[in-house]
């Protein structure tokens, strides 16, 4: 697993890279890919996603305090023999969901994906992770009232997917 | 060069559904190549947008966790057949990709 010093120089060359990433976006719109699409949020949430503890990826994601809803559908498979492809599926029932986010407590960086809806995209998804062993995986609901709620299952990893 | 993203979004009454495969080695930065025993370094998604006729639907951003080829699935309200669908995605590197799909018929 990773050390400090990795995911530290990890960090570093991501911030040197964020202005990059943006500058890409504006060129797929300048080139009309995009056209006339309003991105919903341009920069990679690098703070949230270099965490390298649970606490402190929910912190930089502004989830530390959330509350646990039934309202949050989220199936996933109670044994994974190989965490190099754990697919989970994720819907929200709350009213005015508005995003989704998935973190593996156990992994090197735990937050693993974030997801904005909106245009009468449903707030669920289906999306396939890696764990690196056996963990408990949160998903957290952001409401348009500002509220956060969240659902965790505990998934036991037989092969830990880091390394493939 | 990237492999190109595909998308297949079929209309049942009200709901389309949406699957997306993002063809993307997703390397962690921990992984070992077998043949030289040094760590590959990372290289994976960061952020990807799907929209469809030109409205944005969903943006995601991504991190090492997320698998190989990952195969994504979203449903929305409110698509016919015929609406087109954009998805792109930008990865660590600054690589960017954009393909498109045509919502279809189940």
């Amino acid at each position: 697993m990773g050390n400090g010093n990795a995911i530290g120089d990890f960090g570093r060359r991501r911030f040197l890279r964020a202005g990059g990433a943006s500058t890409a976006m504006m060129a797929l719109a300048a080139a009309g890919l995009l056209q006339p699409v309003r991105v919903l949020a341009t920069e990679w949430q690098r703070s949230a996603f270099t965490a390298n503890t649970f606490p402190a990826a929910l912190k930089a994601y502004a989830a530390a305090a959330s509350t646990e809803s039934r309202e949050i559908v989220f199936s996933a498979p109670d044994i994974a023999e190989n965490g190099a492809q754990v697919v989970v599926e994720i819907s929200s029932n709350l009213p005015g969901s508005q995003s989704i986010a998935v973190f593996a407590e156990k992994n090197p960086m735990p937050l693993a994906a974030t997801l904005q809806f909106a245009n009468g995209a449903l707030p669920q998804v289906r999306i396939p992770l890696k764990l690196a062993e056996t963990t408990r995986v949160r998903a957290v609901v952001k409401t348009a009232d500002g509220r956060i709620w969240h659902a965790q299952r505990e998934i036991r990893v037989t092969l830990g997917g880091c390394a493939g | 060069m990237s492999e190109p993203i595909k998308i297949r979004a079929t209309v049942q009454g009200d709901i389309t559904d949406i699957r997306i495969l993002l063809q993307h080695p997703m390397e962690t930065g921990q992984r070992k190549d077998p043949v030289s025993g040094k760590l590959v370094p990372a290289h994976f998604i960061q952020t990807f947008l799907v929209t469809a006729n030109g409205k944005p639907l969903i943006e995601g951003q991504t991190n090492t966790a997320v698998s190989k080829n990952p195969m994504l699935a979203f449903k929305a309200r409110g698509l016919k057949a015929g609406d087109k669908l954009v998805v792109s995605w930008i990865d660590s590197r600054g690589e960017r990709r954009s393909d498109e799909g045509v919502v279809g018929t189940s």
